[in-house]
């Protein structure tokens, strides 16, 4: 209807009474105010205190081929943190094998030969832990179980002696998911399915609101650009994603102590551009639907894959190639990937860029359709 | 001086159902016009292609000096428009509606408030400003619907079924306002139902099926369907219009 090309339909001053009265509703509706501020904190600490239970007892055996008091004392420590539970001993590394492949065990406690002579000369002294990591819960007991033990340790063996500390280092193998996926490897993807899950929703919703009680006709008569005005409608949102991350980052470090390895500033810039993708989407589903029912189902239908097809709960490298592929449409896909990367394995904005590219122009493509869709609606 | 308003030919169809059909239509600036017809007759189609909300199947039209088609954001500077749902958020006060909408018009800052505080005035919604809209009677939502399309001054205001659903005191107040905005230079454009309504209109336009059928005075458009008043002419419309449906 208009011809004028995209840039030039976003009249800037016009944005902001548009955010301003967004505000305002907002600021009203208490509830879902409430809901969005309040859910996702909810959501973190259930699913990560559910992702925690049973963390301790991790049925253990044990291949001592040091047969040192040393040893037994290590033995004994790493029980005493009450995250391995010593069900037997094994002779060699074929019978260990066995034990936990037959699920006998869940973990093994290896002492190499030379454990006890390494520490009285002061050499650094190995121990290998095993872990079935197929069980994320209990491959990270069996970790931090073990990483405590070393460090109790050689305090416990030499308490008088200054002369040198032994070092005892632990190195864990985990078996079968050497990913180690654990707690605080699903608080990113709770971040990230928290934010599709709301900003999509109330997007959609707040437009489809808009047009059901008439005030979308009464808008576009006004001299602001559909541009303006769903750019207007979508700032407020990407404040409340923000805030919705802070709350899970922060409580993910009090309860979860979820590392922060990379920067900040890089998890928050991705973070932009996913929740613009994820108000896009919401932006398409108002487009697409007449009224708030039509809009709730589309968002679910939308949701579906991007908890089950994204790599929030199932490795995407293990799905059929569909699956995969389906999964590369989610925005989720891309922004676990980032903050996975950032927040566990410190990885940089530079190494990101292509989640960072994908997620824009996903953000770019939904708005520009959903800009599309409105003016021959409109029309 | 040119005419507030004049369409030639302008078409609508929906398929293929014509909403409006070769529509001609010239209206003076200044002039409180009524748009007639029963249900179906493409009153609304016509003041919503007028407002740029639909474009026209063919034909033309301009509306304060631009074309409906191509100077689309000039012409929502110079129009008001209010339609019968009054377009009002229900959770925002009297004055955050009306500061929000004359804001889009740029009528925002400290003018914007002045001139917000005098619309308040004039309509006598200045106790009012501070309710949520949503609590509010037909009565008062109308006059915060008639605020807000009128808060930057447009030169051609249209009203689509202003009235509906409103008691009669509240639209003889209505109706007052709407004089004093004619009189001062507001061509004012209003599709009605009501026919004690039609007869305040300066002129008016009957449309059946999509065609215009008379246009005039109320007086000249009764005398040539030979009626005694409006409200048996659009009767007798209607029968027709439904004779020719059945």
């Amino acid at each position: 209807m208009r011809s004028q090309s995209l840039l030039r339909r976003i009249d800037g001053a016009l944005i902001w009474p548009m955010v301003r009265k967004e505000f305002l509703q907002i600021r009203r509706d208490r509830l879902t105010l409430a809901m969005l501020i309040v859910i996702p904190a909810m959501y973190l600490v259930l699913f990560g205190y559910a992702v925690q239970s049973e963390v301790r007892h991790v049925p253990t055996v044990v291949y001592d081929e040091s047969h040192t008091p040393e040893s037994r004392h290590l033995v004994e420590t790493m029980a005493q943190t009450q995250n391995f539970a010593i069900v037997g001993v094994v002779r060699s590394r074929q019978e260990l094998a066995t034990t936990i492949q037959l699920g006998r065990a869940r973990a093994a406690i290896v002492v190499p030969p030379d454990f006890a002579r390494s520490l009285k000369t002061g050499h650094v002294a190995h121990v290998q832990v095993i872990i079935d990591a197929a069980d994320p819960m209990q491959s990270a007991a069996a970790l931090s179980g073990a990483r405590l033990a070393a460090l109790v340790l050689p305090a416990k063996l030499d308490p008088a002696s200054a002369r040198h500390t032994p070092v005892i280092d632990v190195s864990v193998r985990p078996w079968y998911n050497p990913a180690l996926r654990s707690s605080t490897y699903i608080v990113p993807g709770i971040c990230g399915l928290l934010l599709t899950l709301s900003l999509g929703v109330i997007m959609a919703m707040a437009i489809v609101k808009e047009r059901e009680e008439g005030t979308l006709e009464q808008l576009i008569v006004t001299p602001i650009s559909k541009t303006s005005m769903l750019l207007g409608k979508m700032i407020p949102f990407v404040l409340i994603g923000y805030i919705q991350l802070t709350n899970v980052l922060i409580l993910g470090k009090l309860f979860f102590n979820v590392p922060f390895r990379g920067s900040l500033l890089a998890l928050y810039a991705i973070a932009g551009v996913f929740i613009a993708a994820n108000l896009g989407v919401g932006l398409l589903i108002s487009a697409l639907s007449q009224t708030q029912n039509q809009a709730q189902q589309l968002a679910t239908l939308m949701l579906i894959p991007s908890m089950l097809l994204s790599g929030f709960v199932f490795p995407r490298e293990a799905m059929p190639v569909a699956a995969q592929w389906v999964g590369a449409l989610v925005p989720l896909t891309y922004f676990l990937d980032a903050t996975r990367g950032i927040l566990l394995r410190g990885a940089s904005f530079q190494a990101l860029w292509r989640d960072v590219l994908v997620l824009s122009l996903m953000a770019a493509g939904t708005l520009a359709l959903s800009i599309n869709r409105f003016s021959k609606t409109a029309s | 001086m040119t005419d507030a308003i004049s369409t030639q030919s302008l078409t609508r169809r929906f398929g293929t159902y014509m909403a409006v059909d070769k529509l001609d239509l010239q209206i003076p600036r200044g002039q409180v016009f009524g748009l007639l017809g029963p249900n179906g007759s493409g009153k609304t189609t016509t003041i919503r292609m007028l407002c740029g909300l639909l474009a026209p199947t063919s034909g033309a039209a301009s509306v304060a000096g631009f074309d409906v088609l191509h100077d689309t954001d000039a012409l929502r500077l110079h129009i008001g428009y209010m339609s019968q749902r009054f377009g009002l958020y229900p959770d925002l006060t009297v004055r955050e509606n009306l500061r929000f909408y004359a804001s889009l018009y740029g009528v925002s800052g400290s003018t914007g408030a002045a001139r917000c505080d005098a619309v308040l005035h004039e309509l006598g919604l200045i106790e009012r400003a501070s309710q949520l809209v949503g609590q509010l009677s037909g009565g008062w939502k109308q006059r915060v619907a008639l605020a807000c399309a009128t808060a930057h001054k447009p030169p051609v205001l249209f009203l689509d079924e202003p009235t509906a659903g409103v008691d009669p005191a509240a639209r003889r107040r209505f109706w007052q306002t709407i004089y004093t905005l004619a009189e001062c230079g507001t061509t004012v454009i209003v599709t009605t139902h009501y026919m004690d309504e039609a007869e305040r209109c300066q002129r008016i336009a009957f449309l059946s099926r999509g065609r215009l059928i008379a246009i005039g005075t109320p007086d000249e458009v009764t005398r040539e369907f030979g009626q005694e008043t409006i409200e048996d002419v659009f009767i007798s419309l209607q029968r027709r219009d439904e004779g020719v449906l059945t």
